[in-house]
């Protein structure tokens, strides 16, 4: 059993195998977790680099628990106060990379397609931690994780992505993701933060929260980043919450439970009220912990095959 | 490949009664016994030998399965990774005689991988080995405390232990590789 591709570049195009080869394998990864020591041998030896071009604290150490869970060797690598703000350019951190036998690489860049490009140009294993406005795949993975264990099967379930579709590389995975498992995926949020043509990825697109709720199996909430509210995109956050905040008195109205997932960091009270993302159906705590066992999966299963 | 039968169903079914007799025997303390087998047939075993000694004392024995993909000492280099899948230890194994169970000892490296495994999850106090079939060609110096079955073989013989849970029947057979 091994992936089809040596790299985890984006969800668009893995096949239905290698995503349940995965998840199947980060379930048991979450068995790990739950031991007194957490920690077991299969990437000894290997050298892993987290290249951050952009901030993410949570997505870092994520991954870097998930690296040396499975023993592996971690070196960090933050954009600012490096050689990136001395002007050297993608290519060559690639070339000193190489230099420096490194066996997987983990990048998460502010430009779409950076990974592609790395794993292009080097011999290690290139995993995307995010790039631009394209895809976080594992982001994706462990949303889909996440519902697979709450639901069973993704088969036939109705997840909606809700808020900030245009700037949500987690939007695309998720999308990607999901179809190909066979979920039936919508997008809701203002026609001021959908991108043109989504359909086109296969589905389907609401502008009111209320006609998207009597459908829905999960809602995926987005955040709204903060800075965004002076880009003249929406009003206010105010009218955000009011028109699409995910609030009790919304999901109340559904027929059945809605799960409620969320990428983090919340803003509560903008995209979510509080009482919904602390509710019973909030599974947002567990994407956390399956965060660390999808990434688990992906290093090991990209990691100790070569 | 030619495939010469050892023992039958009913020999299975002998020889787990006898091993299920000799692991009482040889721990007084039912009571701090605990069967761990190793995936995929250790782990069958385990639960019969379980339930054999159920039988015999009137005790529930805790059984639990141990997966040592992560520990292998072959994993890099393998196009066919193993699927990895749970290890399921549901309970506190320090302080325990934990009986290891697997089916076939051949180098000795599934052992050694099994022992790492089960000291990052616990500290038994003792760790014994059964086996069912001892077929020797040891790469560690690892030894078996109970065994089923002695059965001496040449490095191009493989034995095959079927169990009705994975396998639809039960036997132990000696199969011959190639051209003998």
């Amino acid at each position: 059993m091994a992936l089809e591709s040596r790299h985890l570049l984006g969800l668009e195009g893995v096949s239905k195998e290698d995503l349940t080869l995965i998840l199947d394998t980060a379930r048991s990864f979450r068995e790990v977790l739950e031991r007194p020591i957490k920690k077991v041998p299969p990437l000894q030896g290997k050298t892993i680099v987290n290249l951050f071009f952009e901030n993410s604290t949570r997505t870092r150490i994520s991954f870097e628990l998930a690296e040396r869970r499975l023993s592996a060797d971690v070196v960090n690598f933050a954009a600012s106060g490096s050689s990136v703000s001395k002007g050297e350019t993608l290519k060559d951190t690639a070339r000193n990379i190489e230099a420096m036998k490194i066996d997987m690489v983990v990048i998460r860049h502010q430009s779409a397609g950076a990974p592609h490009f790395l794993s292009r140009v080097v011999r290690a294993n290139v995993i995307n931690a995010g790039d631009g406005l394209h895809e976080h795949p594992t982001q994706g993975l462990l949303d889909m994780m996440t519902l697979r264990e709450k639901h069973g099967s993704l088969e036939g379930m109705h997840v909606c992505v809700v808020g900030d579709i245009l700037h949500s590389r987690v939007a695309r995975s998720n999308i990607h993701g999901l179809r190909t498992m066979g979920a039936d995926v919508s997008v809701c949020g203002p026609s001021t933060l959908m991108p043109p043509s989504i359909e086109e990825l296969g589905v389907r697109v609401y502008h009111r929260l209320e006609d998207v709720i009597p459908s829905v199996d999960a809602l995926n909430v987005l955040r709204i980043q903060l800075e965004r509210q002076h880009s003249g995109l929406f009003p206010s956050l105010r009218e955000y919450h009011r028109f699409f905040g995910v609030t009790k008195e919304r999901v109340d109205r559904a027929p059945r439970p809605i799960t409620i997932m969320h990428p983090g960091p919340i803003n509560r009270d903008v995209e979510i009220s509080a009482d919904v993302a602390d509710g019973e159906h909030s599974v947002i705590l567990e994407q956390v912990t399956n965060g660390v066992a999808v990434r688990m999966a992906v290093l090991y299963l990209l990691g100790s095959s070569n | 490949m030619t495939q010469t039968k050892l023992v039958d169903a009913d020999g299975l079914k002998r020889t787990i009664n006898r091993l299920a007799h000799e692991v009482v025997e040889k721990n007084r303390d039912v009571r701090s016994l605990a069967i761990v087998g190793i995936r995929t047939r250790g782990e069958h075993l385990a639960h019969r030998i379980a339930q054999k000694i159920r039988e015999i004392e009137e005790i529930d024995i805790p059984v639990g399965i141990l997966d040592i993909t992560l520990y292998r000492d072959d994993l890099r280099g393998r196009l066919d990774q193993p699927q990895l899948k749970s290890t399921e230890i549901l309970f506190d194994i320090s302080g325990k005689t934990v009986v290891l169970v697997d089916d076939v000892l051949f180098t000795g490296r599934t052992i050694r991988s099994a022992l790492n495994a089960l000291m990052d999850i616990g500290r038994p106090a003792r760790i014994e080995l059964l086996v069912l079939v001892d077929r020797g060609h040891r790469e560690l110096p690892i030894k078996a405390d109970i065994v089923g079955k002695n059965v001496p073989t040449s490095s191009r013989q493989e034995v095959r232990v079927l169990m009705r849970e994975s396998d639809g029947e039960d036997g132990i057979y000696l199969v011959e590789q190639g051209n003998a």
